[in-house]
């Protein structure tokens, strides 16, 4: 069975995730700090609210390196909202600094007609990706967020929304994926998505560190 | 394209939902967990929950069905009544609710509101705000803010009370109002519309929906972008599926149903 571990820093639902990634025939295990994470084969950062208080959290937690080091590692990762947004740079919303493993910021959603961006939105595929696989062109997901992610690199971008301007929906490189949405409340689709993780990090060479 | 909500509403009292009117005759309508699942089958966008007993001695029953539920729908859940301080927020989240709405306890101290979303975020915090029209001699309308379930009126006009809890720190209204609930006169959509061209937030419409053009109404005529409604999903007045249905047919972005209704 894959053991997904869930980053629990005290900014998530991990009820739903955890239960969610049960559903899927995966095996969540909530992590409070790195020594946690051996002997998982993903790593899922989820969070929603502000990144500053959460950067301050995960520091608290000794768990920055770790993280970064697991991505670096090219070893499965899967942030969702907030989770998606600590890969780049820095935020804008407080200035924060993030874990800065993609190039880029996270950005005020520009010309919202209503902010906090809440609610089920489209979301197009900018490629195939097997993140996707099964899920129909344009499915609805659930989003609740007022920043999101503008990367340097475009290419990461597989799936777009838009919600008064385009923004990035999910993003990937190689092993290192992220979401704006929640597809632990996103209904059949959302668990759909989460077993396509599943599917991919089943599928991944296996990365031993020591 | 963002989709306009369909959120049944469960009022919840000792773990058991509960239904005449929001505000008073209650009667009850069975276990909410259940409840929660088949609206999420049948097409709901979200689940609210209103703890209308809110007794201190029934937090525990109320985190226990929070936790049951958030293992059982995967769609997103609000939970309302009785959080009064920032960590009950807490253990309403860590039980697995997605949003809390906060009502009295935000009257009494409107602090509580942006403390509440310096540590979870705004779009963690809703603000639920009971309104009941008063009669203006001549003058535009005017309404005020009931509190303890439409038991108590406050002195606070309701649209001066909207744009001061989005400034503390709400991330949605949601607006019921208390002349409407549970009379199927549809939407106070007046009200609405003097809120949402006030603030930018998301407001949930509540109180008085009696079928699908109510809906439809509450969104075109309101501004609302979602709408809440208890007695006619739980009668099973309407389906889910007819709602939305209608609200697509009215040219509204609505989330197909899993019985296939075009977005």
């Amino acid at each position: 069975m894959i053991r997904i571990a869930v980053a629990d820093y005290g900014a998530g639902n991990l009820v739903s995730i955890g239960r969610a990634l049960e559903v899927i025939g995966a095996e969540p295990a909530i992590v409070r700090d790195a020594e946690a994470l051996r002997g998982a084969d993903a790593l899922i950062v989820p969070g929603v609210g502000a990144a500053g208080p959460a950067m301050e959290r995960l520091r608290g937690r000794a768990m920055v390196e770790p993280i970064r080091g697991w991505i670096e590692a090219g070893r499965p990762f899967l942030g969702i909202c907030l989770g998606l947004q600590l890969l780049f740079d820095g935020s804008d919303e407080d200035g924060a600094a993030t874990l800065g493993v993609l190039a880029g910021r996270t950005v005020k959603l520009a010309g919202a007609p209503t902010l906090p961006h809440i609610g089920w939105n489209t979301v197009d595929r900018a490629c195939e990706h097997p993140l996707f696989a099964g899920i129909a062109p344009s499915a609805p997901f659930y989003f609740v967020h007022s920043y999101v992610a503008a990367p340097a690199d475009q290419d990461l971008v597989i799936a777009e929304s838009e919600h008064g301007t385009r923004f990035p929906a999910a993003i990937a490189r190689g092993n290192l994926l992220g979401v704006q949405f929640h597809p632990e409340r996103s209904g059949p689709d959302g668990l759909r998505l989460l077993a396509n993780f599943a599917a991919i990090v089943a599928a991944s060479p296996a990365v031993l560190v020591a | 394209m963002l989709s306009r909500r369909v959120i049944p509403c469960l009022d919840v009292a000792a773990g058991r939902v509960v239904k005449g009117t929001r505000f008073v005759d209650l009667l009850d309508a069975g276990d909410p967990v259940e409840l929660a699942a088949r609206y999420a089958a049948e097409g709901a966008d979200e689940i609210v929950y209103l703890d209308i007993s809110a007794a201190p001695e029934g937090r525990g029953t109320l985190l226990e069905l929070v936790e049951r539920t958030a293992r059982t729908v995967f769609i997103p859940l609000t939970v309302g009544g009785g959080v009064r301080a920032v960590h009950e927020m807490r253990e309403v989240l860590r039980a697995g609710a997605d949003k809390v709405s906060l009502n009295s306890a935000a009257v009494a101290d409107p602090t509580l509101v942006s403390r509440c979303a310096a540590r979870f975020g705004r779009q963690a915090v809703v603000v639920a705000i009971d309104a009941a029209r008063e009669p203006q001699d001549g003058g535009p309308p005017r309404w005020i803010a009931y509190v303890r379930g439409g038991r108590e009126r406050t002195d606070l006009d309701v649209l001066a009370w909207a744009e001061r809890a989005v400034e503390l720190g709400a991330g949605e209204l949601l607006v019921t109002s208390i002349d409407r609930d549970g009379t199927g006169l549809g939407f106070d959509t007046e009200l609405l519309r003097a809120i949402t061209e006030r603030v930018s937030v998301p407001v949930i419409a509540s109180g008085g929906a009696a079928g699908p053009a109510d809906f439809v109404a509450a969104i075109r005529d309101g501004g609302a972008d979602a709408v809440l409604a208890a007695s006619i999903f739980h009668r099973r007045i309407h389906s889910i599926a007819e709602v939305k249905a209608v609200m697509a047919g009215a040219g509204l972005s609505v989330r197909p149903t899993p019985g296939g209704v075009a977005a």
